[in-house]
């Protein structure tokens, strides 16, 4: 049976033009700019100096905390320096500079190409070894999985989500994992669900990558406690309340965890990352990401080393294609403009997407006539047109009444919108300015 | 016939006196009994309702100064000085004058100064734009030029200035309320002390780079290369952050530092326009002379 979630939701074209790109290596050089803050939390603090000699998979620098990640160089050469380096968005943020020398790896990471199906580690093992290797959320939120699996005192999990929604238009890096890496991603389920003591896991895929949906199925026959769940493509499933609700029939409550409903989700590419950190003894230092857009000469789905340039990406794709009007890191919806193509990757890059000028140009804006299209778009059950406007006059109170804290800034409003306004600008605004009301009284 | 309308009368004429006498005494138990100063001194000010004072309206800041005993902190930046005199006689209390204040926008990138790298096309707002990226700019410092300051001043005093596209601020009009402060999400605003005949001097730059980064994106950036520390013979200099700022209390205005600035990042207002050299100089002499005297 094809399952999805009721409420809201839209389905934009698809435009997975990339998904027949095989995964390939790119290949580090040049200066790597690896930031100490690549997750949600505390920044990581730099154990390196000026003139030391790293290899790659080496701790460089070392969680703040615990809602923080470990940070592990992604090459291996001399450290330049701890530098302010611009980000994507043209944001400065420290970051450690390493010039390539070579490719000489930690001697513990198993670089062999065989799937290791050993399954006797203990939970508590498999933890130490997901924090020890800095592991953060890959789907795009980078909250430090090793806090996501530490299950809180009084709840119990009944099953681990394996997010292969992929509902993002033009994104196709968690596909191709799906297809290339199918049996070490089923070895990661298997050690999520030792790390959390159940029995069951669901992997969610959207009907429009029936040949990832096929091969895990094949694959999961020889594994127990797998189960392949074929999801009605719609935007935005991807998200952890949405996936929930279509793969189980629950309802995350409001300002809840999705631990209320028994359910843990894990991105794809963090699930294969945790194959690889616990049974490869490999830390999180290079991922997938999809470098795509009609007008590109070539389509490519590339394993980056962290802290690349982007402009590296774009120049292996055959450069920037003319007339782009934007760049955005990530999908369409959710992503952001790139202003700065020399910011190096990140650990939760996704994408790099070219949009063509006329497809960036925004619409004329015009008033709202209260059609309500946005309000049945909102996978929330939100009232967007009413958050812009009390976003736009700064009335914090009402918009705490009115849950702007649970909007998760997907953009379905934005993009049904007729009178092209800027609802997501504002409403993401509010949410910023009335999460500081509603944080404070604790 | 007769009887109807005298009943009708009678009747209704009953009703309201019992009405009116019900209404007396509700008047009377809740009434609510308002210092008269209040409405007196809310009369005083200028009712602008702009929020300067840090209270949310006039009247709120009228039942302020009634009720405080030290009103010496206070200050409606809008009536000034003479305000606020005319409230402390009228209240029996003390109040200090203060120095009138000016908004100063420490930005001068304008298009000709700082090259557009980008382009945004979200909405026409400087927070939201803050709150997306770093700005259209190499200057993640500078002004946005998307005119929040300008929507949230009460009296039509700051403006957008079409051709460097920076806001500017008519000195007639400021009252030193402080909105566009709070609006502007880079904090390149500033109240400064307006000074003797208006005249001032400030880095009109809030860029915390590195000298070359910041030289970089914005001909006209503070490069904090120290030459106006050197030049200023009154200490009123700080750098912090390859970034001079001019302390306005101890400045004395005697533009030696705007010489000597080499990127041009510091403006003086108002001051006539400058000798010839050779007046300079002897000019110069004659202040030393003077302050040797004084001192």
């Amino acid at each position: 049976m094809i399952k999805t979630f009721k409420k809201g939701g839209v389905h934009p074209p698809e435009n997975k033009i990339s998904r027949n790109a095989a995964l390939e290596q790119l290949k580090p050089d040049g200066i790597v700019k690896i930031f100490t803050s690549q997750h949600i939390g505390a920044p990581a603090e730099c154990i390196v100096a000026k003139g030391d000699q790293v290899k790659v998979g080496q701790l460089i620098a070392e969680a703040n905390g615990f809602v923080s990640a470990n940070v592990h160089s992604s090459v291996s050469g001399t450290v330049l320096g701890i530098e302010n380096v611009a980000d994507y968005q043209g944001i400065k943020k420290p970051a450690i500079c390493i010039q390539v020398e070579g490719d000489e790896w930690e001697e513990n990471i198993d670089r062999s190409p065989e799937i290791n199906r050993d399954l006797s580690k203990t939970s508590e093992e498999i933890l130490a070894k997901i924090t020890e290797a800095g592991l953060v959320g890959l789907g795009g939120a980078t909250f430090p999985t090793h806090v996501k699996l530490t299950i809180p005192k009084g709840k119990t999990a009944k099953a681990i989500i394996i997010n292969g929604a992929e509902c993002e238009p033009y994104l196709t890096s968690d596909h191709r994992i799906m297809l290339e890496k199918g049996e070490e991603l089923l070895v990661g389920v298997q050690l999520l669900k030792k790390a959390v003591n159940v029995d069951k896991a669901y992997i969610g895929i959207e009907t429009n990558k029936q040949d990832a949906i096929d091969n895990l199925t094949k694959l999961s026959k020889k594994y127990s406690g797998i189960e392949i769940v074929s999801l009605k493509p719609k935007y935005p499933q991807g998200g952890e309340k949405q996936l929930i609700k279509s793969i189980t029939g629950l309802e995350v409550p409001d300002r809840a965890l999705p631990i209320e409903t028994g359910c843990i989700v894990s991105n794809i590419c963090t699930t294969f990352a945790v194959y690889e950190a616990v049974q490869k003894n490999k830390p999180l230092f290079e991922n997938s990401i999809t470098v795509t857009g009609k007008n590109l000469k070539v389509q490519k789905n590339f394993i980056v080393r962290v802290g690349t340039p982007l402009s590296k990406l774009i120049e292996a794709a055959g450069g920037m294609p003319q007339n782009t009007g934007k760049i955005i890191s990530g999908g369409p919806m959710m992503g952001r403009a790139i202003s700065n193509t020399d910011a190096p990757t990140l650990k939760g890059s996704g994408a790099v997407l070219f949009i063509t000028a006329a497809e960036a140009k925004r619409g004329t804006k015009s008033n709202c006539i209260r059609c309500s299209k946005c309000v049945v778009a909102c996978p929330i059950g939100l009232q967007p047109f009413l958050l812009y406007k009390l976003a736009e006059l700064n009335m914090l109170e009402e918009l705490k009444e009115n849950s702007v804290h649970a909007c998760i800034e997907c953009g379905c409003c934005l993009y049904t919108c007729p009178a092209n306004l800027p609802l997501v600008d504002y409403i993401r605004l509010g949410k910023t300015r009335a999460m500081k009301l509603i944080v404070k009284p604790k | 016939m007769d009887s109807t309308i005298l009943i009708t009368v009678i009747m209704l004429g009953v009703l309201a006196a019992t009405l009116a006498v019900v209404l007396y005494i509700v008047a009377q138990k809740f009434k609510v009994v308002e210092d008269e100063r209040i409405g007196e001194t809310e009369n005083i000010l200028p009712g602008a309702n702009c929020g300067g004072c840090g209270y949310t309206g006039c009247h709120a800041f009228a039942e302020a100064l009634v009720n405080a005993d030290d009103i010496a902190a206070m200050f409606c930046p809008v009536g000034g000085n003479a305000t606020m005199v005319k409230i402390a006689e009228y209240l029996n209390k003390k109040v200090e004058t203060k120095d009138s204040a000016i908004a100063v926008v420490r930005c001068a990138g304008s298009c000709e100064n700082r090259s557009r790298v980008n382009e945004f096309d979200g909405a026409v707002s400087c927070a939201v734009m803050a709150a997306t990226y770093s700005g259209d700019t190499d200057c993640s410092y500078g002004c946005l030029g998307r005119g929040d300051c300008v929507s949230v001043c009460n009296f039509g005093a700051i403006y957008i200035n079409g051709e460097t596209m920076l806001p500017e601020v008519d000195e007639d009009k400021c009252t030193a309320c402080g909105a566009c402060v709070k609006a502007c999400p880079k904090l390149i605003i500033e109240l400064r002390k307006k000074g003797t005949k208006s005249r001032r001097i400030y880095v009109s730059c809030v860029n915390k780079d590195k000298g070359a980064v910041a030289r970089k994106a914005c001909k006209t950036a503070c490069i904090g290369c120290a030459a106006c520390r050197k030049a200023c013979g009154f200490e009123s200099i700080l750098i912090e952050n390859f970034l001079a700022y001019i302390d306005p209390n101890k400045c004395r205005l005697c533009r030696k530092c705007v010489e000597v600035c080499p990127t041009g990042s510091i403006v003086e207002l108002n001051f006539p326009p400058r000798k010839p050299k050779v007046e300079i100089q002897e000019q110069k002499t004659n202040n030393l002379n003077s302050e040797n005297a004084t001192n």
